[in-house]
């Protein structure tokens, strides 16, 4: 295995100097801030000192950049990347730390494997962006551990972009532990370009007065596949947890949402609400499992599974929409 | 009455599964008019607001919608909606992740800032408050009713049909309510108002009662409020939501009268 361990305990060097130094890296990370912008990712903040990010393309570590109390290591495998992301206690990080994650080969395997712990007390969000623009024959996985330490707050949101071929499979697993009193929120999203295959397993176990919020957001057309697996345990007394799940699919896509929540202590409470909008012919299937192992837990679930409500749609074509229009803005806006 | 003729509804009848919600249909509406539809729970007045907008299930099997002069009974939602016909819904639908000011921009041919804020305004919403806000179950029905009501506003619409306006507000929003109407007939929009508070009467041009599927009397306000309040209140479980049984035999005209002398 070719690897190579980096730590990062200062800023980088700027950008401008390492173009200088080496045409080919700067060519990459050309390549790849464009890719990223194509994602909704901002690159000039990827240039800005008193943003924690790093940029990953391929196996290659582009650039990384660290502030005070976020330490980030990285090591390039053979086909993919390390990372391991430490936030040291207490540690309040005013903007979101970005990550690039992304390809711009059109064929090839990018793997992912990442540790995030997020000290006791600590607060801090990340803000990813995973751009494939020109998949055609491209396989995307991802491996994460998460341990969220007492009291302590992340908020994780990633957004994809695939290009619309479709040759592309993202296949990310989560598995994440929060202390008492932690707090995770994450959110994914994959509404732009086509999805190809998605296989999302995220499972989390929450500790004692802990929560967890899942959002996942999916647009598939043509034949893609989504299949969600979300898996909340609600370990701790008075732990909490919301799976929140809006789904788009028409042409021949298939989606497949199965979300778990168990409610095994004392006031506990889990909740699962999933949408899924179906045109043409499409296929959506949600699965809802609701496991309470504590007489004073509770666990509830709502699913909506469909055509867009005929109300919805008049009430957008009264205003002058055609039918299409009218669908399309009911789909952006629930996904947006 | 004066003015030309911009709505004209004649001897409608729609089916719905069960029974005829609309019986025989004669409307007419005049450009800038503030006409009010006074009824009671199941008198039909919701089913032709639908009718006249074309939701589907609302099609009818006899009669005709004239549209400043043109046929458009056979037209979809989005054609009536191009021609300037529009509905605020009586309990209005919500739409996650749509914000306020772009929801009230889908309906105006040059989305302005200006007119949507004018528009919040204009139904006692501050707009630095609501602009950025969706229009989702974060409102409460009463905030909803008030988006609606400035979408149709926003719109400019030639015809407005605003569907119990009145109901699932405060007291206090009632006379937001009235204002916001005489503005849009100030600004050249003719106003349907389906309503059964029959002081909301007060602020019309004309007035129709409709009873068991059909529109039974056409005047003018005060006598449609005079004709509403004594006549049809006293009676709400006998006229509304029953259907006219056909085989009884008789008119409409003569189930109200008959309703009268109980």
């Amino acid at each position: 295995m070719n690897a190579n361990t980096n730590t990062h305990t200062t800023a980088r060097v700027s950008s401008s100097v390492l173009a200088a130094q080496n045409p080919a890296w700067a060519r990459e990370f050309q390549a790849i801030l464009k890719a990223y912008e194509q994602a909704g990712g901002r690159p000039d903040i990827l240039r800005t000192p008193r943003v924690a990010s790093a940029v990953i393309s391929g196996n290659q570590v582009l650039a990384v950049n660290m502030v005070e109390g976020v330490n980030i290591e990285t090591e390039e495998l053979a086909q993919g990347v390390r990372a391991r992301i430490t936030v040291a206690p207490g540690t309040k990080v005013a903007y979101p730390v970005h990550l690039c994650f992304g390809m711009t080969a059109e064929k090839g395997l990018q793997e992912i494997l990442s540790e995030f712990n997020i000290g006791e007390g600590a607060e801090i969000g990340f803000l990813a962006h995973c751009t494939f623009p020109n998949a055609v024959n491209l396989q995307h996985v991802m491996n994460a551990q998460i341990h969220i330490g007492p009291g302590a707050t992340m908020r994780y949101r990633e957004g994809h972009y695939h290009g619309q071929t479709g040759g592309i499979e993202v296949l990310p697993t989560t598995h994440a532990q929060i202390d008492e009193g932690g707090q995770l929120e994450s959110e994914f999203n994959l509404v732009h370009g086509r999805v190809g295959r998605l296989s999302i397993e995220f499972e989390v176990d929450v500790g004692a007065s802990g929560i967890v919020e899942l959002s996942t957001k999916a647009y598939g057309s043509e034949d893609d596949t989504i299949h969600i697996n979300e898996i909340v345990r609600l370990n701790g007394e008075k732990a909490r947890g919301l799976t929140k799940t809006r789904v788009a699919v028409r042409d021949r896509a298939v989606s497949e949402v199965y979300t778990t929540a168990e409610g095994n202590a004392p006031h506990s409470i889990g909740h699962m609400d999933c949408t899924e909008i179906v045109r043409g012919q499409a296929v959506a299937r949600n699965v809802p499992i609701v496991v309470v192992r504590n007489d004073r837990a509770r666990i509830t679930h709502e699913a909506a599974i469909g055509s867009v409500g005929r109300k919805e749609l008049e009430t957008l074509m009264a205003r002058g929409l055609n039918e299409e229009e009218a669908v399309d803005i009911i789909i952006r806006g629930m996904l947006g | 009455m004066s003015g030309d003729i911009l709505l004209q509804v004649k001897n409608v009848w729609v089916p719905r599964p069960g029974a005829d919600v609309l019986r025989g249909v004669n409307l007419t509406v005049r450009v800038s008019e503030i006409h009010v539809l006074l009824g009671l729970n199941g008198s039909g007045k919701t089913s032709l607001a639908l009718t006249l907008i074309g939701s589907e299930g609302y099609i009818p099997t006899q009669g005709h919608i004239l549209f400043d002069g043109e046929e458009i009974t056979s037209l979809s939602v989005t054609e009536r909606a191009r021609r300037g016909l529009t509905l605020a819904w009586q309990e209005p639908a919500r739409f996650e992740g749509l914000h306020i000011a772009d929801y009230l921009a889908l309906g105006m041919q040059s989305p302005k800032r200006e007119r949507i804020e004018e528009a919040l305004r204009a139904v006692a919403l501050a707009p630095q408050a609501y602009m950025g806000r969706t229009v989702d179950g974060t409102l409460s029905g009463g905030e909803r009713k008030r988006i609606e009501l400035a979408a149709v506003y926003a719109m400019r619409p030639r015809l407005a049909i605003l569907d119990e306006p009145d109901s699932g507000v405060d007291v206090l929003c009632i006379s937001d309510i009235i204002a916001l109407v005489q503005r849009m007939s100030q600004e050249g929009t003719s106003v349907l108002m389906i309503t059964h508070r029959d002081e909301m009467a007060d602020v019309a041009d004309a007035a129709s009662l409709m009873c068991g599927g059909t529109v039974v009397q056409t005047g003018t306000p005060a006598e449609m409020r005079v004709y509403f309040a004594q006549r049809c209140r006293p009676h709400e479980n006998l006229l509304g939501s029953q259907p006219w049984d056909e085989k009884a035999g008789g008119t409409y005209q003569q189930v109200v009268t008959e309703g009268i002398r109980v």
